[in-house]
C-alpha cells in the first residue's frame, strides 16, 4: 500500500493495491489505521485505481474506518473505483455517507 | 459419471481465508466456459466470495472444517453449490435481511446474501443447526451475442428498407 501524506492540506492518500476480501481486510485494517493515527488528517483519499475486486468484507472495513477518520474530525473520500466495486457500493448504501470521486487524468482519458 | 450437464465439478478446501480468492477465481475460471462478459464473471466472483467467506466466518467460526463447491453448466447457466458442515443458521430469513449480521463487533456488513441475490439470479439456503449449511446459486449468462447479432440485422433491413423507400422517392421526381 502507497501512502502519500500531504502535510499542507493535512491531505492523505492511501494506494490499495490488494484485491479486498475477509483475508485481505485484517491486515489492511491494520495498515490503515497506523497512518491514520500516525498522520491524524483532515481528508483521507483512498484510491482503489489498482483494485480489480472487493466484496462485502470491503464495506465493512470501510465502514469501520471511517467511524475512526470521522471520530477524528476528517473526512473520507474514494478514488477511481471500478463499476464492479460501485454497484456494492450502490447496493449497501454506503455512498451516502462516503462520496466517491474520480481523478482528473480519468476525466480526460 | 455422465449427468444431464454439460459440465460439472467439485472443489475441497479447508476453511483458511487465504483460500477466498482460490475459490472465486477457480470457479471464474470453470465459468468461462459460457463465455460470460467480464461484469458476469465479476458478479459470479462476488458472489463465491461472500458465501465462502460466509462458510469460513460463520459456518465454522474459529474451527476448521472443509468448505465443499459443485459447479455445474448447462445451456446459458451456471449452478454453484457451496456448502459446510458448521453450526448452521437458525432463523435463515433474519440472516437474509440487509445489514443484520451476527458480527457487528467484528466491522461485518451483514450484507452478503444481499449481495448474492442481485448479482445472481437465484439463490437458495438450506441450514440446519449444528448440521451445516448450504448455498445454492444460478446465474444465467446472456447470450448477449446472438442479441447482437439479431440488432445488426435488424439494422441492415431498416437501412436496405430506407434506401428502397429512398430510392422510390427519387425515381417518383
Amino acid at each position: 500500500m502507497e501512502c502519500i501524506y500531504v502535510p499542507k492540506d493535512k491531505q492523505l492518500t492511501l494506494k490499495i493495491e490488494e484485491e479486498i476480501d475477509e483475508y485481505a481486510t485484517e491486515k489492511l485494517r491494520r495498515k490503515i489505521d497506523n497512518e491514520i493515527t500516525r498522520f491524524l488528517p483532515r481528508k483521507v483519499i483512498f484510491d482503489f485505481s489498482n483494485v480489480t475486486f472487493m466484496d462485502s468484507a470491503g464495506i465493512g472495513m470501510l465502514l469501520g474506518r471511517y467511524k475512526i477518520i470521522k471520530m477524528l474530525g476528517g473526512q473520507l473520500e474514494l478514488l477511481n473505483v471500478n463499476k464492479q466495486i460501485e454497484k456494492i457500493f450502490e447496493i449497501s448504501g454506503i455512498l451516502k455517507i462516503i462520496p466517491l470521486i474520480k481523478n482528473n487524468e480519468e476525466n480526460v482519458s | 459419471m455422465v449427468g444431464i450437464y454439460d459440465n460439472e465439478m467439485k472443489l475441497e478446501f479447508i476453511s483458511k481465508s487465504s483460500n477466498e480468492a482460490f475459490a472465486r477465481i477457480a470457479v471464474a475460471a470453470f465459468a468461462s466456459q459460457l463465455d460470460p462478459t467480464i461484469e458476469e464473471l465479476a458478479d459470479i466472483k462476488t458472489a463465491v466470495s461472500e458465501a465462502v467467506t460466509n462458510c469460513i466466518i460463520h459456518g465454522y467460526e474459529d474451527t476448521m472444517g472443509i468448505v465443499k463447491i459443485e459447479c455445474k453448466l448447462k445451456d446459458n447457466w451456471i449452478e454453484i453449490q457451496i456448502s459446510d458442515s458448521g453450526k448452521g443458521i437458525e432463523d435463515i430469513e433474519l440472516a437474509k435481511k440487509p445489514l443484520y449480521t451476527t458480527k457487528a463487533n467484528l466491522e461485518r456488513s451483514g450484507m452478503g446474501f444481499t449481495i448474492i441475490e442481485s448479482f445472481m439470479d437465484e439463490m437458495k439456503v438450506e441450514s440446519v443447526p449444528d448440521i451445516g449449511t448450504k448455498i445454492t446459486m444460478k446465474k444465467y449468462i446472456a447470450t448477449e451475442k446472438n442479441e447482437e447479432d439479431n440488432s445488426i440485422i435488424n439494422k441492415h433491413n431498416e437501412l436496405d428498407k430506407k434506401s428502397n423507400e429512398q430510392s422510390e422517392i427519387k425515381e417518383g421526381i
